[in-house]
C-alpha cells in the first residue's frame, strides 16, 4: 500500500534556493485535499509562496511545524487515502528521515553564472540553464525586471532542453541603454541576441512587456518560433496602470519601492526584503533611469499602450496560448479576453506575477503547450 | 554580480569618476608614494593600498602625492574645490584631523551657507578609522561624531564594499564637503558590487535584516558584530532588526524610529569614546520621539572613555564585540 503515500516535500524554487522555513499551512490533518491544492506556506530568502499538493488524498500528517526552517527535499507532510493504516504512515515518515540526505534533491552543486555576448552593439546578459538537446525555451521578462522574474520557471522547465532568460536593454546586467523603437526595437535586439547565442527556433515565453516583444517576434519570424506562452503580456489592449509605471520610475527608498511592488503580486507577503532592496540596487546603476524613462516614453507615452497587437492574434501559425492572474492590477485580466476561450488561462489568486505567484500551473501549462508543439 | 573586496571597490569608485569628469584628482600623503625619490613612482598607493593604480592611469597631474603637511593639502583641496574641481584627498587617519581642522570645520563647512546659498565646495575628505589593527592611540580612533557634529559637512561611514562603492560615487558627485570614513579592519572584506558605476544616496539606512524582537543599529565594522550577535539571539527565539545608518550627516532617523516602533527595544553599537558619540545621539532622538514605543530602555554600547590602548590584548577587551551585543539584547528581552 505504500504507493498509496505520498510525501510532500521542500520545493526547490529557483536555482539558488537551498532551503525553506514553513509560515503557515493552509489544511489540517484530516483534511481531504485534491493534486494542485494550497497546502503550505513557505518563505525562502526570495520570495514566500504556497507549495501545492502534489496529489489528491488525505493529509495524514504534518511533519514540519510553521517556523522550522529545512532543507530542499525534506520532508513536509505526508498525503495518504484514509484507508492506509496509521502504521504505515509512521514507517514512510522513518525512513524517509533515514534516507534523506539535504542536498541531494537540489541538483548540480554548480550554479549556472550569467553569460554575456554583444547583440546589435549592446551588451546583452543571460542565464542558460540545461543542456538537453530538445527544443530550446527563453523567457522575457517584463519592464523594470530582469531575468531572476523567472527564478521559479526557468529552472523547472529546463529538463530536456537548454532554457534561456535575457535581460532586455536598460535593465538587470546588461546594457543600460534601451534601443529606440518600443517593442519593435527590443524584438529587433531579442531577435539578434538569439542569432548570436545559436538558437535558431525556440519555444517564447514573454512576461508583461517582455509578453508583446515575444508577441512582435512570433509575428515577424514565425518560422523560429515553436510554441508562443504569453503571461499577462502587454500589447493587448491599450490600458495599463499608468500609475505603477511613474512610480516604479519614481521610487528610490525601500518604503517607496515596497508601496509600487504591492502593485504586482494578488498577494504583498510575496514581496521579500531582497526583492525590494535588488531593485533599488538595479535603480542606482548609471544609466538606469535614463533608460527606463526612454522605454515608459516609448512603449507607454501618456500612460497608455503603444502598440496594441491583439488584431493580429489571427496570424499566429504556432501553438499559443495566453495565461494571466485574475488580479492583475498592471494589466487589467479582462485583455485576455482578446484570445479565444481555449488559449486563455486566467489564473485565480495571482496578480501581474502570475508566473511566481502560480508557478507550478503556470509551469504546467507551459510544458503541456510546448509538448504538443 | 561581482565580488570584490571593500579596497576594490573604492579604488575603482575613484577611477571610474576619474574617467568620467577629468575635474576629479586625488591628493594627499603617499598616494603614489614615490615622489621625490628614485625608482618606482606608484610606490605605495595610499597607507591602505587604496588609490594604487590611480597614478599610472592618470599621471601626475591628477593623483598628487603631498608632503606631511595636512593644513596645506586639505586647504589646497578645499580651495580647489571652490574653483571648479572635485579633489578626492585622503587623510591618512582621521587621527590627524586636528591639524586640518579649520579648513574643514571653519572654511569647507560654511561656505556654502556664509555665502548666500551661492557657493559649492565639491571636496571629499577619504580618512580611516577604527581600532584592531595594533596601530595604537595616535591611529586608532573612531571620529566620525566629531566631524557628525558640524553643520555643512556630510559624513560617510560605509559597511560593505557594495556602500563603499555606491557611497562615494555619491560623494564625489555632491556638491558640498563630505567626509568619508573608512574603517581599517574592513579594507580586505569581500562583498558583491556591480562593475558599473552607482550611487547610493545619503540619509538611506540599509536594514540589513528584520526581526520583531529588538532594533540594533551599528556603524562600520559594528554592523558585522551586530550581524554575529544577530546570528546567536535567532537561536534563542530573539530576532533582531539590523540598520546601517550607512550616513551620519545626513542622518535617516526615520528608518530607525519606525523599526523601534515595531520592536519596542533599541541597541546601538559605536565603537567610538562613550561620551556624545553616535550612540548617545541616537538614543536621544528616538528617546524623544519613540518613548512612548519604549518597551524597555535604550542600550548603547561603545568603546570606554579612554585612549585606544597599545596592549594586545587591551586593544581587545577595548573594542565592542559580539558578545556585548548579545548580553544587551537579552537583557532588553527581560522587560
Amino acid at each position: 500500500m505504500s504507493s498509496a503515500i505520498t510525501p510532500v516535500t521542500m520545493p526547490k524554487w529557483g536555482m539558488s534556493m537551498t532551503d525553506g522555513t514553513v509560515t503557515s499551512w493552509l489544511a489540517q490533518e484530516g483534511d481531504i485535499v485534491s493534486a494542485g491544492q494550497d497546502l503550505v506556506e513557505i518563505e525562502t530568502t526570495k520570495i514566500t509562496n504556497v507549495c501545492e499538493a502534489p496529489a489528491a488524498g488525505m493529509l495524514r500528517r504534518v511533519v514540519a511545524s510553521p517556523g522550522e526552517n529545512l532543507p530542499v527535499g525534506a520532508l513536509l507532510a505526508v498525503l495518504a487515502e484514509a484507508a492506509v493504516p496509521k502504521s504505515e504512515v509512521d514507517a514512510f515518515v522513518a525512513s524517509f528521515r533515514q534516507e534523506f540526505v539535504p542536498g541531494e534533491a537540489e541538483g548540480p552543486a554548480v550554479e549556472p553564472i550569467p553569460e554575456n555576448v554583444e547583440a546589435n552593439g549592446l551588451k546583452i546578459n543571460y542565464l542558460a540553464v540545461g543542456d538537453g538537446a530538445g527544443m530550446p525555451m527563453v523567457f522575457i521578462h517584463g519592464f523594470g525586471g530582469d531575468l531572476s522574474s523567472w527564478q521559479m520557471n526557468q529552472a523547472a522547465l529546463a529538463s530536456g532542453r537548454r532554457a534561456l532568460a535575457p535581460d532586455l536593454p536598460g535593465h538587470g546586467a546588461s546594457s543600460k541603454s534601451a534601443p529606440a523603437g518600443g517593442v519593435e526595437g527590443l524584438a529587433t535586439v531579442v531577435g539578434a541576441w538569439l542569432d548570436v547565442v545559436g538558437v535558431a527556433k525556440a519555444h517564447l515565453v514573454g512576461h508583461s512587456l517582455g509578453g508583446a516583444v515575444a508577441l512582435v517576434l512570433a509575428l515577424r519570424e514565425p518560422a523560429r518560433v515553436a510554441s508562443l506562452t504569453l503571461v499577462a503580456p502587454a500589447g493587448f489592449g491599450p490600458d495599463i496602470n499608468a500609475d505603477f509605471i511613474d512610480a516604479f520610475r519614481a521610487a528610490d527608498k525601500r518604503r517607496s519601492m515596497r508601496a509600487v511592488l504591492e502593485y504586482l503580486f494578488a498577494d504583498g507577503r510575496s514581496i521579500t526584503p531582497e526583492l525590494v532592496e535588488n531593485l533599488l540596487k538595479y535603480k542606482r546603476l548609471d544609466g538606469v533611469p535614463a533608460a527606463l524613462d526612454k522605454l515608459a516614453a516609448e512603449c507607454f507615452p501618456g500612460g497608455r499602450q503603444a502598440a496594441v497587437l491583439a488584431g493580429r492574434l489571427g496570424e499566429l501559425a504556432m501553438p499559443w496560448q495566453v495565461i494571466w492572474g485574475a488580479a492583475d492590477r498592471i494589466l487589467p485580466a479582462v485583455q485576455a479576453e482578446a484570445a479565444p476561450a481555449h488559449r486563455r488561462h486566467v489564473l485565480e489568486g495571482a496578480g501581474h506575477m502570475v508566473h511566481l505567484e502560480r508557478a507550478d500551473e503556470v509551469n504546467r501549462l507551459i510544458e503541456v503547450l510546448a509538448s504538443s508543439a | 554580480m561581482a565580488i570584490k573586496s571593500y579596497r576594490q571597490a573604492l579604488n575603482e569608485a575613484i577611477a571610474q569618476e576619474m574617467r568620467r569628469d577629468p575635474t576629479v584628482f586625488v591628493i594627499g600623503e603617499d598616494v603614489c608614494g614615490g615622489t621625490g625619490a628614485a625608482g618606482e613612482k606608484e610606490a605605495w598607493g595610499g597607507a591602505m593600498g587604496v588609490t594604487k593604480g590611480l597614478f599610472t592611469e592618470f599621471g601626475a597631474n591628477r593623483v598628487i602625492d603631498t608632503p606631511i603637511s595636512e593644513s596645506a593639502f586639505v586647504g589646497a583641496a578645499v580651495g580647489a574645490a571652490t574653483q571648479g574641481l572635485r579633489p578626492i584627498v585622503e587623510l591618512m587617519f582621521v587621527d590627524f584631523l586636528g591639524v586640518c581642522l579649520d579648513q574643514l570645520m571653519n572654511q569647507a563647512g560654511k561656505f556654502r551657507y556664509m555665502f548666500g546659498g551661492k557657493a559649492e565646495t565639491p571636496v571629499v575628505v577619504r580618512t580611516c578609522i577604527g581600532a584592531g589593527l595594533r596601530a595604537a592611540a595616535q591611529h586608532s580612533q573612531c571620529l566620525y561624531s566629531m566631524f557628525t557634529h558640524l553643520p555643512g559637512l556630510k559624513c560617510v561611514v560605509p559597511s560593505s564594499p557594495y556602500d563603499a562603492k555606491g557611497l562615494l560615487i555619491q560623494a564625489i558627485r555632491d556638491n558640498d564637503p563630505v567626509i568619508f570614513f573608512e574603517h581599517k579592519l574592513l579594507y580586505d572584506m569581500e562583498g558583491e558590487a556591480p562593475d558599473e558605476s552607482y550611487v547610493i544616496p545619503f540619509g538611506e539606512a540599509n536594514t540589513i535584516q528584520e526581526g520583531e524582537h529588538v532594533t540594533i543599529v551599528a556603524l562600520a565594522r559594528m554592523v558585522h558584530f551586530a550581524k554575529e550577535a544577530a546570528a546567536v539571539l535567532r537561536k534563542e527565539g530573539v530576532n533582531c532588526t539590523i540598520i546601517d545608518p550607512r550616513t551620519t550627516s545626513p542622518m535617516d532617523f526615520d528608518t530607525i524610529l519606525d523599526s523601534v516602533e515595531e520592536t519596542g527595544r533599541l541597541v546601538v553599537v559605536d565603537e567610538s569614546y562613550p561620551r556624545c558619540n553616535m550612540g548617545t545621539d541616537i538614543a536621544a532622538v528616538v528617546a524623544d520621539r519613540a518613548f512612548h514605543a519604549l518597551k524597555a530602555p535604550i542600550k548603547v554600547i561603545s568603546a570606554p572613555h579612554t585612549p585606544v590602548p597599545f596592549a594586545p590584548n587591551l586593544e581587545d577587551a577595548y573594542i565592542p564585540g559580539p558578545d556585548k551585543i548579545v548580553a544587551a539584547a537579552r537583557l532588553l528581552m527581560k522587560r
